[in-house]
C-alpha cells in the first residue's frame, strides 16, 4: 500500500487538520505509535469488499423527522454559563480581523 | 451502621423493599465506606453527599407514601461522561475542568424519576477510550480484587465501586466493551444493550455509532431491573428505536432447556490465557447441563474486528470531539487567534490517548486516505454484521470469553496501543454490529482475579441474555464472592 521507507502519516500535519498543537517530544511518539496502528489495520485490504454496502450504523431508521414545532430548549443564559469568557450573552474570542 | 456490617445479606434491594433500612441509612453508610475504599481504589472523581442524602430522603418519603417503584431510594453511581443537571462532568479530562452541567442525560433522569439516588462522579478513562482506566486526568482506578491490577475500562470506576460495594449498581458506557470488560475484570454483571435500546441524549459523545449506557450490577436481576428503567424511545436521541420496552425481570425464568447456544470458534484461539478459556468452557458446559444445546457456529471476519473498530471509532471521536475548543465551555489556554487559542487549548488539556485517538480518526477521514481507510471499515463493518446475521440463524445467544486474559498489571500495557487494543477483540465486535452483550462472572484465576463469561444476543434479544446469564449464574457461586476491599474493609 506505501513505500516501508517512506512513512504514510506525517503527524504534525494531521494534527494541524484537527486543530491541535504537538510538541516535538509527542509527535515523534505519536509518529512511531501510529505507523505501527497503521501497518496493522492495513490488513483490511486484504479484504474483497467490492460490491459491499457500507454500514454506517446498525439500527434501521433513517431519516427521522418530528413536527416542525417550537419547543422548549435550554435558555439562553443556561447554554452561556459554562463559557469561558462571555460578554452581553456572547462567547468572547480573540480577534479575528484587524 | 451495624445493620450493614455484613453487607452481604443486606446489599440489595429486597432490604430497602421489605423496610430493613431506609434509603437514608444505606446512603450514609455507603458514603463513609466510599470514603475508605477510594483511599485504595479510587473510583469516585467526587460525591456530593449533601446531595445524596436529599435525594435518599425524599425516596423515603416516596416509599412511606406508597408510590415506589423498584428502584425507589436504590444508590448508584453515575460514569462521570453522563450528564447530570447541576453536576460537574469532567469526562475524566481537564479539558472540561469547571463545567457544570445543564440538564440531564435521560438515562439519568430516568433513574432519577424512579426515585434512584445518585451519589456520585465514577472515574473511567477519559472521554472513554482506553481499557484500563489508567487514561484519566483524575488518576488510575485500582481492582478491588487486587491494587495491583487494573479495573478494566473505560468504565473501571463504575465496574469497581459496584465490586468494592461502594455503589448498589452504576451507569457504564460501552463503545467496544468498555462495560463488560470492567465488569469482567472486576467479577461483576455488564450488560451492554442494543444499539438503540437507550437514549444517548446527554451521553458525552465518543463514538456516535457505537456508544450504548448500560448497567454494571452484583447480579443479573439487578440488570434486568435498571434496563426495565433505562430502555425505551427518546424524542431526543432519533436512534433510539421506538421498540415496546418488556418487564426484563419477568425474563429471568427457567432453565435453558430448548435454547441453542454458539460457541463461535474464533472466539477461542490459540494464544490466550488458559485458565480463562478453561473457566468459559467450564461455563459452558454448565450451560448445557442446564438443558441448553452447544452448537460451534463461525464468524470469519472476527480477526478483522479490532482494525474496523479503531478506525470507525477514531474517526467519530475525532468529530465529536471536535467541540472541545475552548469557546463554549471548559478550560481554555490564550492564543493569538482562534485557531492558535483552539491548538493551544486542545494541546494543553487533551491527554496523550485522546490525542493519539483524534490524531488517527482525522488521518482516515483526510482526502486521500478516506476510501483506502474509513470506507474500507465501514464495508468490512458490514460482513462481521452478517457474520452475526448468520450465527443468530443457527442458535439463540452466542458464549463467548468478555477478554482473552484476566486484567492487567497496572502499567503493564500502557506502553504499546496496539497490544493495548488487541484485548478488545472479543468485545469490538457487540458494538460494530449493534447487537447487546452481557457480561457474567465465571470463574477466578490462580492469581485470584475475576473471569467473565460474555453472553451475546441478536439486537433487541436483550430478554435472551438476561435469561441464559441468570440461570447460569443462579447454578453458581462466582456472583457472591467478594473482594478482600469489599465495602473498604481492606485486610
Amino acid at each position: 500500500m506505501s513505500d516501508p521507507h517512506q512513512p504514510e502519516i506525517d503527524v504534525k500535519y494531521v494534527a494541524h487538520l484537527a486543530r491541535m498543537h504537538l510538541s516535538d517530544d509527542e509527535a515523534e511518539v505519536f509518529q512511531e505509535q501510529l505507523e505501527h496502528i497503521l501497518e496493522h489495520v492495513r490488513q483490511l485490504s486484504d479484504l474483497d469488499v467490492s460490491g459491499v454496502e457500507p454500514t454506517a450504523h446498525a439500527v434501521p431508521v433513517h431519516n427521522v423527522f418530528r413536527e416542525d414545532a417550537v419547543d422548549a430548549s435550554l435558555p439562553h443564559e443556561q447554554a452561556m454559563d459554562n463559557a469561558p469568557q462571555s460578554r452581553q450573552g456572547l462567547f468572547v474570542v480573540p480577534r479575528i480581523l484587524e | 451502621m451495624a445493620k450493614f456490617a455484613d453487607h452481604n445479606e443486606t446489599f440489595s434491594l429486597a432490604g430497602l423493599q421489605q423496610g430493613t433500612f431506609s434509603s437514608v441509612e444505606w446512603v450514609t453508610d455507603l458514603l463513609q465506606r466510599i470514603e475508605r475504599s477510594d483511599k485504595t481504589i479510587n473510583a469516585y472523581i467526587s460525591t456530593d453527599g449533601e446531595w445524596a442524602l436529599e435525594q435518599a430522603k425524599a425516596a423515603d418519603q416516596r416509599r412511606a407514601s406508597g408510590e415506589a417503584g423498584p428502584l425507589c431510594g436504590a444508590p448508584i453511581g453515575v460514569k462521570d461522561v453522563l450528564n447530570v443537571q447541576g453536576q460537574p462532568c469532567h469526562c475524566a479530562s481537564r479539558i472540561l475542568e469547571g463545567y457544570t452541567s445543564p440538564y440531564d442525560a435521560t438515562a439519568v433522569s430516568r433513574l432519577r424519576d424512579q426515585g434512584a439516588v445518585l451519589l456520585g462522579r465514577l472515574n473511567m478513562d477519559e472521554f472513554a477510550m482506553g481499557s484500563t482506566n489508567e487514561n484519566s486526568a483524575f488518576g488510575a482506578v485500582r481492582n478491588p480484587w487486587n491494587p495491583d491490577f487494573v479495573p478494566g475500562g473505560s468504565s473501571g470506576g463504575s465496574a469497581a465501586a459496584v465490586a468494592a460495594g461502594s455503589a448498589w449498581a452504576a451507569l457504564g458506557t460501552d463503545t467496544g466493551g468498555s462495560i463488560r470488560q470492567p465488569a469482567s475484570f472486576c467479577g461483576r454483571v455488564g450488560l451492554k444493550p442494543s444499539y438503540g435500546r437507550v437514549s444517548r441524549f446527554g451521553l458525552t459523545a465518543f463514538a456516535s455509532s457505537l456508544d450504548q449506557i448500560g448497567p454494571i450490577t452484583q447480579t443479573v436481576s439487578d440488570a434486568a431491573t435498571l434496563l426495565t428503567a433505562l430502555a425505551g424511545h427518546d424524542a431526543k436521541d432519533s436512534t433510539s428505536l421506538k421498540q415496546a420496552v418488556p418487564d426484563y425481570s419477568s425474563a429471568l425464568k427457567g432453565d435453558l432447556r430448548g435454547m441453542r447456544l454458539g460457541l463461535p470458534k474464533q472466539y477461542f484461539i490459540e494464544g490466550m490465557d488458559q485458565e480463562v478459556e478453561a473457566a468459559v468452557r467450564q461455563a459452558t458446559e454448565q450451560c448445557r447441563e442446564l438443558g441448553a444445546e452447544l452448537v460451534e457456529v463461525s464468524l470469519p471476519h472476527t480477526e478483522y474486528a479490532i482494525a474496523t473498530y479503531y478506525i470507525i471509532a477514531t474517526a467519530e471521536a475525532s468529530a465529536n470531539l471536535a467541540r472541545f475548543d475552548g469557546v463554549r465551555y471548559g478550560a481554555r489556554e490564550a492564543g493569538s487567534d482562534p485557531l492558535d487559542q483552539y491548538g493551544k487549548t486542545r494541546a494543553a488539556f487533551f491527554g496523550p490517548e485522546v490525542k493519539r485517538r483524534i490524531i488517527l480518526g482525522t488521518y482516515v477521514l483526510s482526502s486521500g486516505y478516506h476510501d483506502a481507510y474509513y470506507l474500507r471499515a465501514q464495508q468490512v463493518r458490514t460482513l462481521i454484521r452478517r457474520d452475526f446475521e448468520d450465527a443468530f440463524k443457527q442458535c439463540d445467544a452466542l458464549l463467548t470469553p468478555v477478554a482473552p486474559t484476566t486484567a492487567y498489571r497496572i502499567g503493564e500495557r500502557t506502553a504499546d496501543p496496539i497490544q493495548m487494543y488487541l484485548g478488545d477483540i472479543f468485545t469490538v465486535t457487540a458494538n460494530l454490529a449493534g447487537i447487546c452483550g452481557l457480561s457474567v462472572p465465571c470463574g477466578f484465576s490462580s492469581a485470584d482475579l475475576p473471569i467473565g463469561l460474555q453472553i451475546l444476543g441478536p439486537a433487541f434479544g436483550e430478554e435472551t441474555i438476561l435469561r441464559v446469564g441468570h440461570a447460569y449464574e443462579q447454578s453458581t457461586d462466582w456472583h457472591v464472592r467478594r473482594p478482600p476491599l469489599w465495602a473498604g474493609t481492606a485486610s
